[in-house]
C-alpha cells in the first residue's frame, strides 16, 4: 500500500506511543488522509469532490440524526411532525432545510465526482475496484434519497413512492406480488412509511462502510491525476497533508457558501411545492416528478413508449433505467484505450463534451418536464445517444483514436505550465 | 465478449428508442395534440412587490396584522389554519394580553371534553391552542361547500409555485370567462357551482370571489384603504408568514453565515497559497 517514500508516522509523546503499540488508529488516519499518503502534485479542483462528498455525507448524518429525534414515522402524523420541526423545534427549520438541501448538495458533488472519473478515465486499471465501489455508493445514495423524500408524507412523497415501487410491478408474473411485498400493502401507507424510515436511517451507515472500502481500494494504486500518467518518482507527489487538506479547505469553503445560500435564501427552490400538500391517495398530482437528481433517469424510464413485440414498453423503460446505471460497471472493459485522461484523447474529448454532457443535461431537462411532446421525442433521442455513447461509440473510439503524446512524468507536466521553472534531475 | 454483448444491448436500446421517436414524430405530425383550455388561458401569478421579497426582505408587522384581520373576518369562515397557534401571533407584534383576547374572541371554538360527563363539547380557545378549524371534520366541510373541501391555508404559499404572488393573483383574478373560452372550449366554462379565474390551475374553482367589495373589512386608523387589491395583498403576506414563520430568522442567519464563510474562504485561500508557494514551480 502506498509508495516507498511515504512519510512514516512517528508518535511524538508517551500517550501516542502507548496507543500506537495497542491500537494504531492515529497511524491509520495518518496513512489514509494525513501526511503519510503521497498524492500526485498536479490534481486540479475536480479532485476536491471526493472529500466534499464525505463532508456532505457527514452533514446528512448529523442533521438526519437530530431530525429523527423529532420526526414521527406514522401516516397520520408524519406531515404534522415535519411542521412541528419547522415551527416549534429550536432551529428545526435550519436542520430540515439543511437536510433537504444537503441531499441536493450531496448529489451535485457526487455527479461532479463521477463526471471527473469519466473524463479522466479514473475507472481504468488499476482502479476498477474504486470505480465499482463508487457506483455501489451511488446506487445506495439513490435508494436513501428516494426513501428520505417519502418521509415528509406530502403529495410528491406518496405519489413518488407509488411510481417507484410500481417499477417492480412491471416485472412479468411476479411483479405485483413483489410490489405488494415491498410496500407491505397495495398502496404506500403506514407500513411502507415505517420501513422506508428504518432503511433511510440504516443505509447512510452502509454507505459509510462502502466509502471505507472505496478509500482503501484507492490507496492501493494511489490517486489518479489529470494527466493520467502514473506516479514515477517522489518528485511527482506531495503529502496529502498539508497540501491537499489546504486545497480541500478552499473547496469546502466554496461548498458551504453554495450550501448556505440554498438553505438560507432559497430553501425550497429545488423542492416541489406539491410536497407541502399532505399525502392524499384520492388526488393524483397533475405531474408526478422526482427530485432533480433523478431527472435524467426518469427521462430514460419514460422514453420507452412502444411495446417491443411481447415486452411491454413499461418493462423496457424499467430495464433501460437500471441498465443506464449498471452499464457504468462495464466501463473499464468498454473503454480499452491505454490513455486515461481525456486531455490526450482528441476524439474521446469531442464525443464527451459535445455528446455525453449535453445528452445528460437534455435528459435532466426532459425528466423534469411533463410527459408530453416535444419532451418525449427529445428524451427518446437523448436516451438513444446515451446508450450508444457508452455501449457502441466508446469501444469504437478506443480502437480508432490516435492519442496525443503524453508527458513523461507528472512533474514534467506541472513544470511545462510554469515558465522559468527548472526540471531538476530525479534523485 | 463484454464488448459484443454491450454492442448488442446498445444497438437494441438505441435502435428501439429511435424507432419510438420516429413513430412519435409521425403521430405528432399526423395528429397534433389538441390545445387545452388550461394551456390557452391559464396565467402565471402577477408580479407583486412584497416587503419580504429578496435576500434581506422582512415582514411588515402592520401588514401581517391587517392580513390576520382579513383571514379572521373572511377566510376563516371556511379555511382552517391548523399548524398555527395563537401564541405564534407574538411574532406579529401582539403582546400576551392581546393574544389572549384574540383567542377568546375567535369565531370558532376548540374541540374539548366535558370534564363532568366526558361528552364531546367545545370551549373558547386559549393562547397555546392551535387555531380551531371552522368544520369539525372533512365530511362537514364537504357537506357545507358543494362537495369541495376548503384546503388548509397554513402552507398554501409554499404549496404553489410563487405562492405569495399566487394567492394575491387568485384573490384579485376573478373575472368573466373570455368569449373565446365559450367558443373554443365550452366544456371548460364555469358551471353553476364554479367560478372562472385564469390564475387557478384548471381555470374554474369552487370558491366564489371571497374579497369582492372595497371596504369589506374595516381597517383601523392609519392603515391604507381596504381596497380588494390591498386586502388581497395583506392576506397574501399573512399567509406567507403562516407558511414561513421563521423567514426573518432564516435570512438574518443567512447573512451572518455568508459573511462568516466569505472570511473563512479568504483564510483558506491564503493558507492554500502559502502552503503551495514552492510546489508550483520547483520540482
Amino acid at each position: 500500500m502506498s509508495f516507498p517514500w511515504a512519510n512514516e508516522y512517528k508518535p511524538n509523546n508517551a500517550f501516542t506511543r502507548y496507543l500506537d503499540e495497542r491500537l494504531p488508529l492515529p497511524r491509520f488516519v495518518y496513512n489514509a488522509v494525513g501526511a503519510g499518503y503521497p498524492v500526485p502534485r498536479n490534481l486540479n479542483y475536480f479532485w476536491n469532490f471526493g472529500v466534499l462528498a464525505g463532508v456532505a455525507l457527514m452533514v446528512q448524518i448529523v442533521t438526519g440524526i437530530v431530525l429523527a429525534m423529532h420526526y414521527a414515522a406514522e401516516g397520520t402524523v408524519a406531515f404534522a411532525s415535519v411542521e412541528h420541526i419547522m415551527r416549534d423545534v429550536n432551529a428545526g427549520w435550519f436542520l430540515r432545510y439543511a437536510h433537504a438541501n444537503g441531499a441536493s448538495m450531496f448529489f451535485i458533488v457526487v455527479y461532479t465526482h463521477i463526471f471527473r472519473g469519466l473524463f479522466y478515465g479514473s475507472y481504468k486499471p488499476p482502479r476498477e475496484m474504486v470505480w465499482h465501489l463508487g457506483l455501489v455508493i451511488f446506487l445506495l445514495m439513490m435508494a436513501t434519497a428516494f426513501m428520505g423524500y417519502v418521509l415528509p408524507w406530502g403529495q410528491m412523497s406518496f405519489w413518488g413512492a407509488k411510481v417507484i415501487t410500481g417499477l417492480f410491478g412491471a416485472i412479468p408474473l411476479v411483479g405485483e406480488p413483489i410490489q405488494t411485498w415491498l410496500l407491505g400493502g397495495f398502496a404506500p401507507d403506514n407500513a411502507a412509511l415505517n420501513r422506508f424510515f428504518s432503511l433511510h436511517y440504516l443505509l447512510p451507515f452502509v454507505i459509510l462502510g462502502v466509502i471505507i472500502l472505496h478509500i482503501w481500494a484507492l490507496h492501493i494504486p494511489g490517486s489518479s491525476n489529470p494527466t493520467g500518467v502514473e506516479v514515477k518518482t517522489e518528485q511527482d507527489t506531495v503529502p496529502f497533508h498539508p497540501y491537499y487538506t489546504a486545497k480541500d479547505g478552499v473547496g469546502a469553503a466554496l461548498f458551504f457558501l453554495l450550501f448556505a445560500s440554498l438553505i438560507f435564501f432559497a430553501p425550497n427552490m429545488l423542492g416541489h411545492p406539491d410536497n407541502y400538500i399532505p399525502a392524499n391517495p384520492m388526488s393524483t398530482p397533475a405531474h408526478i416528478v422526482p427530485e432533480w437528481y433523478f431527472w435524467p433517469f426518469y427521462a430514460i424510464l419514460r422514453a420507452f413508449t412502444v411495446d417491443f413485440f411481447f415486452i411491454p414498453a413499461k418493462l423496457l423503460g424499467v430495464l433501460a433505467m437500471f441498465a443506464s446505471i449498471l452499464l457504468l460497471f462495464f466501463l473499464p472493459w468498454l473503454d480499452t484505450s491505454a490513455v486515461r485522461s481525456g486531455h490526450y484523447r482528441p476524439l474521446f474529448r469531442k464525443f464527451f463534451w459535445f455528446g455525453l454532457v449535453p445528452c445528460v443535461i437534455i435528459l435532466a431537462w426532459c425528466g423534469g418536464a411533463p410527459a408530453e411532446e416535444p419532451y418525449v421525442i427529445i428524451s427518446q433521442l437523448a436516451s438513444a445517444y446515451y446508450f450508444a455513447h457508452f455501449l457502441i461509440i466508446l469501444p469504437i473510439i478506443s480502437r480508432v483514436e490516435t492519442p496525443k503524446p503524453l508527458p513523461n512524468s507528472i512533474t514534467e507536466a506541472v513544470l511545462a505550465q510554469a515558465p522559468g521553472a527548472k526540471l531538476q534531475p530525479a534523485e | 465478449m463484454i464488448r459484443i454483448g454491450a454492442f448488442l444491448v446498445g444497438l437494441f436500446f438505441a435502435g428501439w428508442l429511435l424507432v419510438s421517436a420516429v413513430m412519435g414524430a409521425f403521430a405528432f405530425v399526423s395528429e397534433p395534440p389538441a390545445k387545452t383550455a388550461e394551456k390557452t388561458f391559464h396565467l402565471y401569478p402577477k408580479e407583486v412587490d412584497f416587503s419580504f421579497n429578496g435576500p434581506l426582505g422582512k415582514y411588515d408587522r402592520a401588514q401581517l396584522q391587517r392580513g390576520l384581520q382579513v383571514y379572521r373576518e373572511v377566510c376563516s369562515a371556511c379555511h382552517s389554519l391548523k399548524y398555527v397557534s395563537f401564541r405564534d401571533f407574538a411574532a406579529l407584534g401582539y403582546d400576551e394580553g392581546q393574544i389572549k383576547t384574540i383567542a377568546q374572541e375567535w369565531p370558532a371554538e376548540t374541540p374539548s371534553v366535558n370534564p363532568d360527563t366526558g361528552e364531546a363539547t367545545t370551549r373558547k380557545p386559549i393562547a397555546t391552542d392551535k387555531i380551531p378549524s371552522p368544520y369539525p371534520n372533512d365530511v362537514a366541510a364537504r357537506a357545507a361547500n358543494n362537495n369541495a373541501i376548503p384546503p388548509d391555508l397554513s402552507l398554501m404559499t409554499k404549496a404553489r409555485h410563487d405562492g405569495s404572488a399566487y394567492v394575491y393573483s387568485l384573490l384579485t383574478g376573478y373575472q368573466n370567462p373570455p368569449a373565446d373560452l365559450a367558443k373554443k372550449f365550452p366544456d371548460s366554462m364555469p358551471g353553476k357551482t364554479t367560478h372562472y379565474n385564469p390564475y387557478f390551475a384548471n381555470l374554474n374553482l369552487a370558491m366564489a370571489a371571497p374579497l369582492n367589495t372595497d371596504g369589506q373589512v374595516t381597517y383601523g386608523e392609519g392603515a391604507p384603504k381596504p381596497t380588494v387589491s390591498q386586502m388581497s395583498k395583506d392576506v397574501a403576506a399573512f399567509l406567507t408568514w403562516t407558511a414561513e414563520p421563521k423567514l426573518e430568522q432564516r435570512k438574518r442567519a443567512g447573512t451572518a453565515a455568508v459573511i462568516f464563510l466569505l472570511i473563512f474562504l479568504g483564510l483558506c485561500i491564503g493558507a492554500y497559497k502559502n502552503i503551495w508557494a514552492d510546489k508550483k514551480t520547483v520540482a
